[in-house]
């Protein structure tokens, strides 16, 4: 055998790759992750000075406690639902669209023109045209950044990154002069809409959540069974295969990029006529960004997307009752969020890798 | 010859990856002032196995001795302290640095002064019989000349064990040759050299001793001057193979294509082809050969329409078909199938199963917004049963099969859409022997069918063997078209060099 000197020598582990895991493995691994994210979030919750049990309960009850908390907790799951699908289009296509929240809110802005000055339409035509309104809005915002990309390879995260931030300050800048209020006594806000304007309400919650159901069905369909979506895939996959494919590469980057914008501004146009009745800064409140987390976590699969909003809807619910009852800020969901996501994107490395241990040879096998 | 100290010993060296085992019990010896060749297929654990020795990889199993010491090899520093030197396929050099500042990158201590540094390396050139001008930048040097760099780069470091992974991949017959007599000036200072290698005229011609391993498993250890190729072939693949390829007569040969001078683009911008004519016949294969990036991707991507041409033409039946979409293409009666040298990030979509890739050129077939997947299944099913492709579904992602299965993937998707112009690059690389011969089987059968085949080749002997005339390029520039049964291996290599032009006289 080897001298102690030698053997020293030898890392304490190794990594190594290993053999695909099945789907069992790595839903398994997938629970066990969520497993520790929640007795992580815990441990959390203990450190400042409070009983988790007590307050994960709360977050559950308060999601379903009353046929009102459910539909609250539905409505917080509508937008982030249909922003996951959205920017699922584009990763989809290895195009990372992180401007979910800007093709959101133009798509609520392009909604709010109809909202503010067509209020007296017939409720159908309204309803149809703001819908319509948002998706183009979204979806020019969306092809505003695959159009720099496609023309002079621009950076596509950069680029809708900050799209964002130019979408919500022309908000503020429609509030502060074009779109003020004149009965606000002078605050800068935009009018409630008329009651023509809202969005019909089906079981006590406004009809986006049927939109949403469609839209998740309409996605999967698309991406699955549609020559479109099988261009996605491969320009996804390698866009010198695509090129050789005689696929039109650009062609498909700009039609995805409205399409993935037109999602979002739908989220957004449901958003103000169905929940806010209103233009506001606060429209998208980071559910564009919620969004890219859930898709990532649902692995672009829109059926998972719909049951994970749902999760992420049941947090920001609860949160919001642990708030009223513990006086725990509701950034605290944000925490849970977070660790979430860092357990489940960190099992990602143990689907490929393991860890082999000193003397323990031969682990991988 | 007197019995060497032994320089490096492998005792049963065992290396998993998941459930694949890449080395099984490895026994391996090189002694001071030998050559060692590692034969074996690819796949067999060649790579794995110095990986460990220079310590890139650990092993699970197993004990290596330098001088007879056991020692542990945990990163390449502690694989050059032991005086051991890897020189791999992919070189990695500093382009912008000099020889001699690449050679001195890295090496602990105090940096010598420039003249230092020069006599050191001119010293070490003598010694070994390395010609390099220490000067001179690396991105203005030949490949050869950056194998050299290479190597001297080990032996500034005290390297008296060298390992060279496939070094003769990228060289022409002549500067194989100038390698080898370095290798053997390297033996004659007491050095220990294993190279790495599949190609069994090498392993004859440098060698003392050679190491065969077949699926992670050493197979046997034996002296080459008892061996020919036949029986090292038998041992590598584990049963006797025949080494001839067939070559069928043309018939019916008609010109099909003509290239006229043909310049193109990198898109770097620097020149891809330079004024290339040729022709294309069908009934016949069209052997390509020159060193690695001579021109031979844009050739095969700008016929194919990939890439846009600069100046020239591409005529059938004196109509151009450069700028011309596939479909006007197949309009004008060619149907061209173009088998890419970069498989899996070309050819195929990696992440999708064979279903989803036979559907890459026919997806848009059929009325209606929807794929129908069902004679791409059929065709897939088709597939599996006549080329005997390995694969346990046809669902299954193509990155998990094989690489001679992935060809024949891509090869037989390719011939099904019944082309009469199949440009293929590279076909057999990677491949094991048996698949190969099975490429070599598929290629001659399109050409009596009638088809007119481009190959892009590496291997010397065997675009000799199984093309019919074969076009070397150098630079970008056609150096040569000759007849394969009446050239010989010299005079293609000094083509591909540049140092002899001879442009066939072509009748039209």
């Amino acid at each position: 055998m080897t001298t102690s000197s030698n053997m020293s020598h030898e890392p304490l582990f190794h990594v190594v790759k290993h053999q695909e895991r099945s789907a069992v493995q790595v839903l398994l691994l997938r629970l066990v992750a969520v497993v520790c994210s929640i007795l992580a979030g815990g441990v959390f919750i203990w450190a400042i000075g409070y009983n988790p049990f007590a307050v994960y309960g709360t977050i559950l009850e308060g999601a379903f406690r009353s046929e009102m908390a459910i539909q609250a907790t539905v409505k917080f799951t509508i937008p982030m639902c249909i922003c996951a699908l959205a920017v699922t289009l584009a990763f989809k296509m290895k195009f990372w669209n992180v401007g979910g929240e800007g093709q959101l809110i133009v798509g609520a802005i392009f909604a709010s023109y109809f909202a503010l000055f067509c209020a007296d339409w017939n409720h159908w035509v309204l309803v149809v045209v703001m819908l319509v309104a948002g998706a183009v809005g979204g979806g020019l915002w969306g092809l505003l950044a695959a159009g720099f990309k496609v023309k002079f390879g621009t950076n596509e995260t950069l680029l809708t990154l900050m799209l964002n931030y130019i979408a919500l300050h022309i908000v503020s800048y429609l509030q502060a002069g074009p779109w003020r209020d004149p009965g606000a006594n002078g605050f800068s806000k935009i009018a409630r809409f008329a009651k023509n304007v809202a969005l019909d309400k089906v079981l006590g919650v406004h009809f986006g959540w049927i939109i949403m159901l469609v839209l998740v069905a309409a996605v999967w369909v698309y991406l699955k069974y549609t020559k479109q979506g099988y261009e996605i895939s491969v320009v996804g996959e390698s866009q010198d295969t695509a090129r050789y494919a005689g696929i039109h590469v650009k062609r498909v980057i700009l039609r995805t990029m409205f399409l993935s914008g037109a999602i979002a501004g739908i989220a957004g146009a449901c958003q103000v006529a169905g929940s806010d009745m209103t233009l506001s800064m606060g429209v998208a409140g980071g559910v564009g960004f919620t969004g890219i987390i859930i898709a990532w976590l649902c692995q672009l699969n829109p059926g998972m997307i719909l049951v994970v909003s749902f999760l992420f809807g049941v947090l920001e619910k609860g949160s919001s009752v642990v708030q009223s009852t513990f006086g725990l800020s509701s950034d605290c969901a944000d925490v849970l969020q977070g660790i979430i996501l860092f357990f489940i994107l960190g099992s990602e490395f143990f689907v490929r890798y393991s860890f082999v241990f000193r003397h323990k040879k031969g682990g991988a096998r | 010859m007197e019995q060497q100290q032994s320089a490096i010993r492998c005792s049963g060296i065992t290396k998993t990856f998941g459930s694949v085992v890449a080395n099984d019990g490895i026994e391996l010896e090189v002694r001071y002032g030998e050559i060692l060749a590692l034969l074996g297929e690819n796949g067999s654990g060649k790579t794995t196995l110095m990986n460990m020795i220079s310590g890139i990889y650990h092993p699970d199993e197993g004990q290596i001795y330098v001088d007879d010491t056991p020692v542990s090899i945990a990163s390449p520093m502690d694989a050059q302290n032991l005086g051991i030197g890897m020189i791999h396929q992919h070189f990695k050099l500093v382009e912008v640095f000099s020889a001699m500042e690449n050679i001195v990158l890295g090496t602990p201590g105090k940096l010598p002064s420039k003249r230092e540094l020069r006599a050191q390396v001119r010293q070490l050139s003598l010694e070994y019989g390395l010609e390099i001008d220490p000067e001179k930048p690396v991105y203005e040097m030949s490949v050869s000349e950056k194998q050299t760099v290479e190597i001297l780069k080990v032996l500034y470091r005290g390297a008296k064990i060298l390992i060279l992974d496939e070094p003769t991949a990228v060289l022409t017959p002549q500067e194989t040759e100038k390698l080898f007599a370095i290798l053997r000036q390297m033996r004659a200072q007491g050095c220990a050299v294993i190279i790495i290698t599949h190609k069994l005229g090498e392993v004859l011609s440098i060698s003392d001793r050679v190491t065969i391993l077949r699926k992670g498993r050493t197979i046997s250890t034996v002296q080459t001057s008892q061996m020919d190729a036949a029986s090292l072939t038998e041992q590598m693949v584990g049963r006797s193979v025949s080494l001839s390829i067939r070559r069928p007569e043309p018939k019916n040969v008609q010109t099909i294509l003509q290239v006229v001078d043909l310049t193109v683009q990198k898109p770097d911008g620097s020149i891809g082809l330079d004024d290339v004519s040729f022709t294309i016949r069908s009934g016949e294969i069209l052997g390509v050969a020159g060193i690695a990036g001579s021109g031979q991707k844009e050739l095969c991507e700008t016929i194919a329409g990939l890439l846009p041409a600069k100046e020239g033409a591409v005529l059938y039946h004196k109509e151009n078909i450069l700028n011309k979409t596939p479909e006007q293409i197949i309009d004008l009666g060619i149907s061209m199938s173009f088998v890419p040298e970069d498989r899996l990030g070309m050819g195929l979509v990696a992440s999708m199963g064979m279903t989803d890739n036979m559907l890459l050129k026919s997806y848009r077939n059929g009325k209606g917004p929807f794929v129908n997947r069902a004679p791409a299944r059929e065709l897939a099913k088709k597939l599996v049963e006549k080329l005997s492709i390995v694969t346990p579904g046809v669902e299954t992602p193509v990155r998990l099969m094989s690489g001679g299965n992935v060809q024949k993937v891509l090869l037989g998707r390719e011939i099904e859409s019944q082309p009469n112009l199949l440009i293929t690059a590279y076909p057999v690389r990677g491949l094991d022997i048996h698949s190969s011969y099975t490429i070599y089987d598929l290629l001659n059968e399109q050409k009596e069918k009638g088809v007119a085949v481009v190959f892009i080749g590496e291997d010397l002997d065997v675009l000799l063997e199984l093309c019919d005339r074969i076009m070397v390029l150098c630079h970008g520039k056609v150096t040569g078209i000759v007849d394969a049964a009446s050239t010989t291996k010299e005079q293609i290599g000094l083509m591909m060099t540049g140092e002899m032009n001879q442009q066939e006289k072509e009748e039209q």
